[in-house]
C-alpha cells in the first residue's frame, strides 16, 4: 500500500471531479510546478491509486431512459459452475456491470435498456435464459451520485 | 441536441475506451483529429457528455472490503428520503448513492479498510442514519465485469 500525504489527496479529489485536467492545471492550483504535478500523477497512476477514466454521459440523450439494478440468485448450485454464469452474463450487450456478492443475492449487475418494454425484453430473453438464474430482483434507478470517498 | 452518427461514434469509442488519445479517438471513429475534438466539446457543452472523472482504486489506499447496503426507508415521514440522504452524504466512507423504483429505495456503496473498520461504520455511521424501516447487505466478493459502454 502506497503512503499518500495531503497534495496527493487534493489531486485525488480535483482528477475524480474532473479527469481532464492537465499537469499545468494541476499545479497551478496547488502550488508546483508543471513537471512537479506530473510526477505526483504518474506516481499515483504507477501505484494503482488512479485506475483509469469514467466518462459520464446522459444516456436519455442517446436513447437509453431506463437502468435497473438487478439481484440474482443462482437456483442450481454446483450444477452450473459460476464461471459459466459469469460468462454468459458479462456477455450480455446491455448489461453494464456484474459483481459477485455474498446475502441475499450471489449476483448484482446493472442493465441499460432504451425502456421499460425494451427492459422487460432483456429480462425475459437474456437474463431469465441465463444457465442457472434463479430468482431475480429489479429496482429501476431513479436518481444516482457519486461520492468523493474518504480521501 | 442531435446526435448523430459521427456522435454517436465517437461516444461509442470513448465509452469504451475512456483513456483513449484524442488521435486514436478520431482514428478509431474515421474522422480528423479536429472534427473529433470539435464534436467531443460541443457534446460535452451541451451536456451529453456530463464529464470524465478519474476512478481510484480504493483496495491500492488499503480498503478492502465494498458493500452495498440497500435501504427501505419509512417513508411515514414526507421528508424521510430527503434527510436520509444528506445524512449519508456526510459519511465520508459512502461512495455511491442511488435511489430506486421498487422494493429497494436507497442503495448506498460502502467501503473500509477492513471487516472491523466496517462494522465499526455500520454501528456509528450507518445505524444511526434517519428513517430507516429495512437494511441487507450485500457484501462484494469480486467485479466480474465493469463498463461504461452501450449497446449503441
Amino acid at each position: 500500500m502506497t503512503e499518500i500525504d495531503d497534495t496527493d489527496r487534493a489531486f485525488l479529489r480535483a482528477l475524480s471531479a474532473d479527469a481532464t485536467l492537465s499537469a499545468g492545471e494541476l499545479g497551478r492550483r496547488f502550488g508546483l510546478s508543471q513537471p512537479a504535478a506530473w510526477r505526483r500523477v504518474k506516481r499515483l497512476s504507477d501505484a494503482g491509486i488512479l485506475a483509469g477514466r469514467r466518462v459520464e454521459i446522459d444516456h436519455e440523450a442517446l436513447g437509453f431512459g431506463v437502468t435497473v439494478f438487478l439481484g440474482v440468485k443462482l437456483a442450481a448450485k454446483g450444477r452450473v459452475s459460476l464461471e459459466d454464469f459469469e460468462r454468459a452474463v458479462a456477455a450480455i450487450p446491455e448489461v453494464q456491470l456484474v459483481h459477485h456478492v455474498l446475502g441475499l443475492y450471489d449476483y448484482r449487475l446493472r442493465i441499460v435498456a432504451r425502456d421499460l418494454s425494451d427492459f422487460e425484453r432483456i429480462l425475459r430473453r437474456r437474463i431469465m435464459t441465463l444457465p442457472g438464474v434463479g430468482e431475480v430482483e429489479a429496482n429501476v434507478l431513479l436518481s444516482e451520485e457519486r461520492r468523493p470517498g474518504p480521501i | 441536441m442531435r446526435i448523430d452518427d459521427t456522435d454517436r461514434r465517437l461516444l461509442r469509442r470513448l465509452l469504451a475506451d475512456p483513456e483513449l488519445s484524442s488521435g486514436a479517438l478520431a482514428d478509431l471513429a474515421g474522422v480528423t483529429p479536429a472534427t473529433a475534438s470539435r464534436r467531443i466539446d460541443k457534446m460535452t457543452r451541451e451536456g451529453v457528455i456530463r464529464g470524465q472523472f478519474a476512478v481510484i482504486d480504493w483496495s491500492a489506499l488499503g480498503y478492502d472490503v465494498q458493500v452495498s447496503l440497500r435501504f427501505t426507508i419509512d417513508k411515514t415521514n414526507p421528508r424521510a428520503f430527503d434527510e436520509f440522504l444528506a445524512a449519508a452524504r456526510e459519511v465520508p466512507e459512502v461512495t455511491e448513492i442511488q435511489t430506486f423504483l421498487g422494493k429497494v429505495d436507497v442503495r448506498l456503496h460502502v467501503i473500509a479498510r477492513d471487516m472491523g473498520h466496517y462494522q465499526q461504520i455500520y454501528r456509528d455511521r450507518i445505524l444511526t442514519l434517519p428513517h430507516i424501516a429495512e437494511i441487507e447487505a450485500l457484501m462484494q466478493v469480486a467485479s466480474i465485469a465493469e463498463r461504461g459502454a452501450l449497446p449503441l
